[in-house]
């Protein structure tokens, strides 16, 4: 093998009943580099990467890595990182009933007996140099998804490792957490450590890595320096066409949304999770919530719908007092809600694409009244037009969908019943730039339609660009409301972060 | 190639279904080369002088009768709250004896009485199954560890019942479920597994009740964000499997005319578990396949008659059972089936090479 370079991988080809998910695909990492994986959703990256780590086995091709002459065979995680290569996957995988440090350690103690003092030391260390708000002590599951995600990262690199594997990483963090982890990125980077970057953030791949390989369709495409690609040569390899301009997307003015009659009310709206707030959304209105993670935007939402339990406040619906108890209540008067976690909230793993499409219209129409097999196919199959999401068939369980592609079939659950108040929170996490800017689009076109829509979103271009109304939450509690000319970037900042800006 | 015939080879080799099959298929080639008239069956005359049918298949599918509607009922459970229920045999012998207890009590056992009697079991049985749900899904408790309670107490609270007697009932209707209806050849206890396999046919056909259990027990959480009663649906689990207890409850008191509260369906609940298993139905909960604990209920059945055919003495029969269900829950696990896979793909493949050598 030639210097610098830390592992190879040449014609790996991996089938699956349906679907070729990788063909003939060729990746080398070089020593100390950030090297990024891009791909649209399903194009095999998460794959690429299972078969590296010896998750899946592949069906043809080498992995050679540094320091052993022939090619190695890669059978279990175990092994994977016997050899230094450790993964963080894109769907969290600890285990959120133990605590911090166990999550850190466990499977990896040596010896037989665990040294529960010194763990715990040791896990406190590591998460104090690596900035990660967590106690080696608490629960995982106390955790909120962003430090779930980091102490995952933790795990990984806790081990001597020369390939450390960050698949979507960054889908559930803030700009905060985003600069923390590429530090820790850069450091590692700086030690010799080889990382392999697979998200979907432009920005951020331009930002930290250094090169950039590019699969579409289970097919190497080509590998580049980062450097020698513009962004939109990029975007063009990725889906295979030209993107197109963003700004054909055009919500409507400030000015128009306050002429509309008003859909849903909340006033003093609270669950156990969420304190009280009031909040309205207009007929064929866009608006978000935005604010630092656990600042309580998400809990706001889940109150709406009932996901938490409400214990106060009073809700109206064109106008109609209602009452909002259970997720089945918000359903009924024509809200619908589209978890931020959707692993834990969203799909049912087992379960076949179509069977989660209806899941919701099913539940709607009621246990007497099942779909019969025909209109749930006819549905599917027109969902799965709709939104392009990549199956072998509607047949096929949606786990073993790409993650971008499960994320499409939850929208489409929801878009399937027609709902009048629509609840996105994070819709487009893990979603390839290409169908993002669809998703965009298709609030905009629905909102047009006379659908509300609530849209949740960690990037606030995408919010800026979707929103004609952004309310701004701080430490669980409404700080402002900004609407028309104060709807920009340094605007929206500058009121999540405590200045200026405010309507109070 | 056979293009319909691969198919179906296809389908077969990735069902769950694969097991209980393979086993069946096996204990019939088995006591085939034994005993090549085995599975013959006879119409013979009963002593009321109606015609019935004999033989060992008669008896394998009639003798299963009350581990077939258990396991239809575990299934439900399992697959809702990813637990087992253990006190199905003591339901069922509590239903007996109120089953019993409602025939003793008036004077003459009518038809109506009958039906009272067994709609009673059943509301009782119902109502204790709804007590072993409201533990697993209320209180959060280990399904096995809820319904400890009712396997540990049941068969005191069916002694009572009965005030501590065995009471012998003996009627024509009684006999006619217990055996057969004159006139029909079939013994009843098997035409009451087709009547409840329609049942949850119908039930599974004109209701959603698979797929809210699926839902629920393979993500509970977006489960409950879909709107549904997770609570309700576990509930629902228990209740039903509660109904089947009774049903299995009546065919056992039938069949001897008695109620033995200590002996009547004991230790079922073990195979009613083992059926699940083998019919390829995950143990902790989401995805399930009735027809595959049914399956795996008649493979238990059958291997325990073709054990007592052999003349294996009834203390031997449990240790020679456990060797073959061990082989059939490893043959089931998915590192078997995984390894399996993989020998067939590298079959074909030096197959395929050699077969492209023949050719060059
Ligand atoms: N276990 C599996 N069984 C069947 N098909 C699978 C399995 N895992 C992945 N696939 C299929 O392989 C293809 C590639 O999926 P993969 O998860 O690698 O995509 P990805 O590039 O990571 O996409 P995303 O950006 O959405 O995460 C998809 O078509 C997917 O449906
Ligand atoms: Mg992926």
């Amino acid at each position: 093998m030639k210097d610098g370079i830390v592992l190879t991988m040449r014609g790996i080809c991996k089938r699956f009943p349906g679907v070729m998910a990788l063909d003939r695909v060729d990746f080398t990492l070089r020593k100390g580099e950030i090297h990024a994986l891009m791909g649209e959703n399903g194009a095999g990256k998460s794959t690429l990467i299972k078969v590296l780590t010896g998750v899946y086995p592949k069906d043809a091709g080498e992995i050679h890595v540094d320091g052993i002459e022939e090619a190695i065979s890669i059978r279990s995680p175990q092994e994977a990182q016997s050899y230094g290569i450790s993964t963080v996957y894109q769907e969290i995988s600890l285990c959120p009933n133990l605590t911090v440090a166990e999550n850190m350690f466990i499977g990896r103690t040596e010896g037989k007996t665990v040294n529960w003092k010194a763990m715990e030391k040791r896990a406190g260390e590591l998460l104090d140099s690596l900035g990660i708000p967590a106690r080696p002590r608490q629960q995982l599951s106390s955790c909120s998804l962003a430090v779930q995600q980091m102490v995952a990262i933790a795990r990984a690199v806790d081990t001597d490792c020369k390939v450390l594997i960050l698949d979507e990483p960054t889908s559930s963090l803030d700009d905060k957490e985003v600069a923390m982890l590429f530090r820790l990125m850069r450091d590692l980077k700086a030690r010799g450590v080889g990382i392999i970057f697979v998200t979907h953030f432009l920005e951020q791949v331009y930002e930290v890595s250094d090169r950039i390989t590019v699969l579409r369709n289970g097919n190497l495409v080509g590998e580049f320096e980062v450097d020698k690609l513009p962004q939109v040569q990029l975007v063009a390899m990725m889906i295979g066409r030209e993107l197109q301009n963003l700004s054909v997307i055009k919500k409507e003015s400030g000015a128009a949304s306050a002429r509309r009659e008003v859909r849903y009310e909340a006033k003093q709206l609270s669950s156990t999770e969420s304190r009280p707030f009031d909040f309205y959304i207009g007929k064929g209105e866009v608006n978000g919530f935005t604010g630092l993670l656990g600042s309580g935007r998400s809990e706001s939402v889940r109150a709406i719908f009932g996901a938490d339990p409400v214990t106060g406040g009073e809700v109206t619906m064109d106008g109609k007092k209602i009452r909002v108890a259970k997720p089945l209540d918000a359903m009924k008067n024509g809200i619908a809600y589209l978890p931020e976690d959707r692993k834990r909230d969203g799909i049912i793993a087992e379960l076949s694409v179509r069977d989660n499409i209806i899941l919701a219209l099913q539940v709607l129409r009621g246990m007497g009244h099942p779909i019969s097999r025909a209109k749930a196919e006819e549905f599917a199959d027109e969902y799965i037009e709709a939104l392009g999401i990549k199956t072998a068939s509607s047949d096929t369980p949606i786990g073993s969908l790409s993650g971008g592609n499960q994320q499409k079939v939850i929208l489409a659950r929801w878009l399937l019943t027609h709902p009048k108040y629509l609840i996105l929170d994070e819709p487009t996490r893990g979603i390839d730039v290409g169908t993002k800017t669809e998703i965009q689009r298709l609030v905009l076109k629905l909102a047009e339609e006379g659908m509300s829509v609530t849209f949740i979103s960690s990037e606030i271009e995408e919010m800026l660009r979707t929103c004609s109304r952004l309310i701004v939450m701080r430490d669980r509690n409404i700080v402002g409301q900004l609407t028309g000319d104060e709807l920009t970037q340094s605007h929206v900042m500058h009121t999540i972060a405590g200045g200026g800006g405010d309507n109070e | 190639m056979n293009k319909r015939k691969s198919k179906a080879a296809a389908y077969l080799k990735n069902s769950q279904l694969l097991v209980p099959l393979i086993a069946i298929l096996l204990l019939v080639v088995f006591n085939l080369i034994r005993d090549p008239g085995f599975f013959s069956v006879g119409l013979t005359t009963n002593n009321n002088g109606d015609p019935v049918l004999q033989g060992n298949l008669i008896s394998i599918l009639n003798g299963a009768s009350e581990l077939v509607i258990l396991s239809m009922g575990m299934t439900l459970v399992t697959a809702a709250s990813g637990g087992q229920d253990i006190s199905v045999g003591a339901l069922a012998a509590i239903a007996g004896s109120v089953f019993v207890k409602v025939l003793k009590s008036g004077g003459s056992i009518s038809a109506p009485v009958v039906l009272g009697a067994f709609l009673l079991c059943c509301a009782v049985a119902m109502a204790f199954g709804a007590f072993n749900g409201s533990l697993v899904a209320l209180f959060n408790i280990q399904p096995m560890i809820a319904t400890l309670i009712l396997f540990t107490c049941g068969r005191s609270i069916a002694y009572w019942i009965n005030g501590g007697a065995t009471p012998t009932v003996s009627s024509p209707i009684i006999n006619a479920i217990g055996s057969f209806i004159p006139g029909i050849p079939i013994p009843t206890p098997i035409l009451i597994v087709i009547l409840m396999g329609i049942l949850f046919a119908l039930l599974f056909r004109f209701t959603t009740l698979s797929l809210y259990i699926q839902s629920v027990g393979i993500n509970q959480s977006a489960a409950r964000l879909n709107g549904i009663n997770s609570v309700g649906i576990k509930l629902l689990s228990f209740v039903i499997l509660g109904a089947c207890c009774a049903v299995a409850g009546m065919i056992g008191v039938s069949r001897l005319g008695l109620i033995n509260h200590e002996t009547l369906l004991i230790n079922i609940e073990m195979d009613a578990i083992l059926a699940v298993a083998i019919g390829g139905n995950n143990l902790g909960g989401g995805k399930f396949k009735m027809i595959g604990s049914v399956l795996g209920a008649y493979a238990i059945q059958a291997l325990t008659i073709t054990l007592y055919a052999m003349k294996v003495p009834s203390t031997d029969v449990k240790a020679y059972k456990a060797v073959v269900i061990v082989l059939l829950v490893v043959m089931g696990s998915p590192v078997v089936k995984e390894a399996a896979g993989r020998l067939g793909t590298r079959l074909r493949a030096s197959r395929r090479a050699g077969a492209g050598k023949g050719a060059a």
